[in-house]
């Protein structure tokens, strides 16, 4: 029986092409695919401001919306934070991602690389709850600020306009502390891989050519790890874009991009506007990742 | 066609997108003979390996297996076995399991897969190896375990994709001798595909020459090296020289070309008298190779073109030999050892 | 010979990994502290007893088992779908190859929210009413990529001949998958749902907007979160969930590297 049935699919290899792709295809097409052109046919719905319902016709009324100058500003706000997040985990990443590539023993390299998965996998909420225990007023951080008399550069770094707070929990440093702590594995490990293929003849033959060692790291060695900071920066800037959780945790009352989302389709039902808001983040990741092509940086994924 | 056709390819071609892997082929392998496809890579010998296997199926054309139309067979439905190049041992099974497996899918008796598996052990010298992990095993060891396990099944054909590639020298001659013991105790029709000429003449009942998805030349090992058929066949089947044109003409008074082998023409002193019948041309010896058991000389003949010669170190030392770099030398050789060639 | 590090580069990698690693003890120190009301640094006495009260809260036990199913049913789903998948871009060359690729892992390459929101609306106009399917049917499309990933990735190292090798020797395809394909890829599927496990046991982004009423164990987590009530049942919960996050994200790893060693034979 099977084996008639194994010779009828060996004489025909399309149809088990059909066979085999036909699941996954159906379910991400239908479930995923069909969930985004909901999402893009939502945005240009509209919800009544009377009666709380969506009106389910054709309109730009929620695109005018969102181009409300108080809208502008979370997506200005929220692209902002990505940016400064994405170069600040760059620099971050890179001596480690640097030592791993370039100097640890094989031994090492596993136990770094470990190191490195470890954070990245385990549990990203209880991250964000982590940095809520280490932000607070009474908390670890302020313990040894005071221990080290530093309250005074503290409280005038809290007391700039517009990054400010009344505490580090509840300002927007706070939320740049932790963005980067959560997304920096991500900038890692690509670094890390993008490094370990550039050959080390190329900087033997740099210093062999003359250039001193300051020389070759900047016109040899980072050059060549500049696509493993792009992928990284895929992760960062998009994930940043579109997390609501630690600027909900922590953060103050001026809304990002995932917050506005996550309230509108929440608390006022409306769908419309929260789906014309992820279209920002899907656009800028568009761009991002075609830019992002064009510099080689899939190859470092 | 006769009786005792094991393969037969019927106008066998097989197209990937524009390429013709296999074009248009004839072929027909005889019942219990050792069967080689020789050709350079890319030539579709591989590829005819596979149809004949049933890994891949002919674009157009049919292969018969002992008079049966296999063209659109499974390779479980044939009747066939492969030893493939890079072994393919299953890493999870022992060497008796992967002996085995021909049986065990084909749900044989406990006890009779165990007698057959020693049995075939024995016959490949590996007995005792039963438990071993192929991942334990030598290069060596790997080959005839593949080897055991394609025999087990008692097919009618055994094919053979460049087996003894991975081997190193010394390993792989004294495997050419075993095989072919192997295949005269089992009495199976071997297909035997390698690019490697030598190795083809010296285990091969037939050869077939295949050259861009074309059959060259089939014959014997003698027919094939001292009658080339074509001009690639000439120079890809041993070092061949290949003469037409104007320097034809001034030799042989004829511009059609011809292939000489290196060991048939002899090196003379340029005043020594020829011997009658003989073809002579003069030159000066370019390049002494010194290779042991005999030497290359690469002869500049004076009107134009460069001969190969090859001769045997039987009283000649290297010192002698490469002292002859230079020299002026008349090249000699018996009408009968060149071969017309057409194309 | 491996040139040797400056001190500087040294300490400024021991300082990434302490950045690293530092909040995690945290979380660790906080479970077992006096403290009901605030973070208190220094921990104000050191206690056990949060472990008991938590073991006693049915809210939780209700919400572990919820994400339990949720992240089971996931796995199984990405599973089938992910090795599909795999087995299909594997074994032909087709038009449209990476478009595969590129759809399933767009998922997870696209900021979550949009997942999420993407299929609220879906929902919404659907009608569909919230349940226990409509997490697990996001959860699936993001999960399917890491299996995916694995499969290929394995069939890939594994030489392609072995499947042919045992057609050759008698094996129907079904027999083949069995005895030959299934042990090669057992380890990497191992490892492909463990990984979709721990990332859809942690989820919470997209299942805030496919889970209506309901409660998984992120969620509750998110909700103490933004409005802390329960201080050291909460710190006790996140202990756990990194623990059963890492682990299996732990044994993955082992099990890949370990077959990366031996495997192709």
């Amino acid at each position: 029986m099977l084996r008639r049935l194994s010779t009828t699919l060996y004489q025909r290899p399309r149809l088990v092409l059909a066979l085999l792709l036909g699941p996954p295809m159906l379910y991400m097409l239908v479930v995923y695919l069909g969930s985004l052109a909901a999402l893009l046919v939502n945005s240009f719905y509209r919800l009544d401001g009377f009666t709380g319902q969506i009106v389910r016709q054709f309109t730009l009324a929620t695109y005018a919306d969102l181009l409300k100058p108080a809208n502008l500003d979370i997506i200005a706000r929220t692209t902002g934070m990505a940016a400064a997040v994405t170069a600040a985990d760059a620099l971050i990443a890179f001596p480690l991602a640097y030592f791993m590539a370039k100097f640890a023993s094989p031994r090492l390299k596993t136990v770094l690389y470990l190191g490195v998965m470890l954070p990245l996998w385990s549990s990203y909420l209880v991250r964000v709850y982590a940095w809520k225990l280490i932000l607070a007023k009474e908390g670890i951080l302020s313990w040894f600020i005071n221990l080290l008399h530093l309250n005074a550069p503290l409280d005038w770094l809290l007391g700039l306009p517009g990054i400010g707070g009344s505490s580090l929990a509840l300002s927007p440093i706070g939320v740049f502390i932790v963005f980067c702590y959560i997304w920096l594995p991500y900038m890692i490990l690509p670094i890390q891989t993008a490094l370990e293929r550039v050959p080390r003849s190329f900087e033997e033959a740099s210093s062999d050519l003359g250039a001193r060692p300051s020389e070759t790291f900047r016109r040899v060695t980072l050059p060549l790890a500049l696509p493993g900071v792009v992928a990284g920066s895929i992760f960062t800037f998009s994930l940043t874009l579109g997390d609501f959780i630690v600027p909900l945790s922590l953060g103050n009352s001026k809304f990002f991009i995932g917050q506005a989302v996550y309230s509108h389709q929440g608390t006022s039902g409306n769908v419309p506007l929260a789906a014309a808001f992820t279209m920002g983040p899907v656009v800028i990741m568009v761009i991002y990742l075609l830019v992002a092509r064009k510099l080689g940086a899939f190859d470092a994924l | 066609m006769s009786d005792h056709s094991a393969v037969i390819f019927e106008r066998v071609s097989r197209h990937f997108g524009e390429v013709k892997a296999v074009d248009e082929v004839d072929l027909e392998i005889k019942g219990g003979e050792f069967f080689s496809l020789l050709g350079p890579s890319g030539s579709g010998k591989t590829t005819c390996l596979r149809l004949i296997a049933g890994f891949d199926r002919p674009t157009f054309g049919r292969i018969l297996l002992y008079r049966q139309d296999v063209s659109t067979l499974p390779p479980y439905e044939r009747d066939v076995n492969t030893v493939f190049q890079d072994y393919a041992l299953f890493p999870h099974m022992t060497v008796g399991e992967n002996i085995a497996y021909g049986l065990m899918v084909r749900k044989a008796p406990k006890e009779q897969r165990q007698r057959r598996v020693d049995e075939m052990l024995d016959l490949v010298q590996l007995s005792g190896m039963a438990g071993r992990k192929p991942s334990q095993l030598s290069g060596g060891q790997r080959q005839r375990v593949a080897l055991a396990r394609a025999l087990i099944n008692n097919p009618k054909v055994l094919l053979l994709d460049e087996p003894l590639g991975a081997l190193d020298l010394k390993l792989r001659q004294q495997m050419q001798v075993e095989l072919k013991a192997i295949q005269k105790r089992v009495g199976i029709t071997f297909v035997f595909v390698t690019h490697d000429q030598e190795e083809a003449l010296t285990m091969s009942d037939r050869i077939a020459v295949f050259n861009k998805g074309k059959i060259e030349q089939v014959g014997s090992p003698a027919e094939i090296y001292e009658h080339p058929a074509t001009a690639f066949v000439a120079g890809f089947v041993g070092v061949s020289n290949l003469v037409g044109g104007d320097l034809a003409k001034r030799m042989t008074g004829s511009e059609s070309r011809f292939s000489i082998r290196p060991e048939k023409i002899h090196l003379q002193k340029p005043d020594e008298d020829t011997v009658p019948g003989q073809i002579v041309a003069d030159g000066i010896v370019r390049d002494v190779i010194y290779l042991g058991l005999y030497t290359r000389y690469l002869v500049e003949l004076t009107g134009g073109g460069d001969l190969v010669v090859v001769e045997q170190n039987l009283e000649t030392t290297s010192m002698d030999v490469l002292a002859a770099r230079g020299q002026r030398v008349r090249v000699a050789w018996a009408k009968e050892h060149m071969r017309q060639i057409g194309g | 010979m491996r040139s040797k590090a400056s001190l500087g580069l040294k300490l400024a990698a021991l300082g990434t990994l302490l950045f690293l690693h530092i909040p995690l003890l945290i979380i660790f120190l906080y479970a077992f502290t006096t403290d009901e009301a605030t973070y208190t640094f220094p921990l104000p006495g050191v206690t056990t007893r949060w472990f008991g009260e938590t073991l006693g809260r049915t809210d939780l036990w209700a919400a572990l088992t919820l994400s339990l199913k949720v992240a089971t049913v996931a796995t199984l789903a990405a599973l089938i779908l992910g090795t599909l998948a795999a087995a299909a871009v594997y074994r032909s060359r087709f038009f449209g190859r990476d478009a595969v690729s590129f759809l399933l892992v767009l998922p997870i390459a696209l900021p979550g929210i949009v997942t999420g929101i993407a299929l609220r609306s879906a929902i919404g106009s659907l009608d569909i009413p919230f349940s226990f399917w409509t997490i697990v049917i996001g959860h699936a499309t993001f999960c399917v990529v890491t299996v995916y990933n694995n499969v290929l990735a394995r069939f890939r190292r594994t030489s392609g001949s072995l499947i042919e090798a045992s057609m050759d020797l008698g094996a129907n395809a079904f027999q083949t998958f069995r005895h030959v394909v299934l042990p090669n890829i057992a380890t990497a599927l191992l490892a492909g749902g463990m990984l979709a496990f721990a990332l859809s046991f942690d989820e919470v982004i997209v299942t805030t907007f496919t889970a209506g009423q309901q409660t998984t164990l992120p969620i509750w987590i998110f909700s103490q979160l933004t409005r802390p009530r329960d201080r050291p049942v909460t710190n006790v919960v996140a202990l756990f969930v990194i623990a059963i996050t890492v682990i299996p994200i732990f044994l993955a790893q082992r099990l890949t590297a370990e077959s990366s060693d031996t495997g192709g034979g």
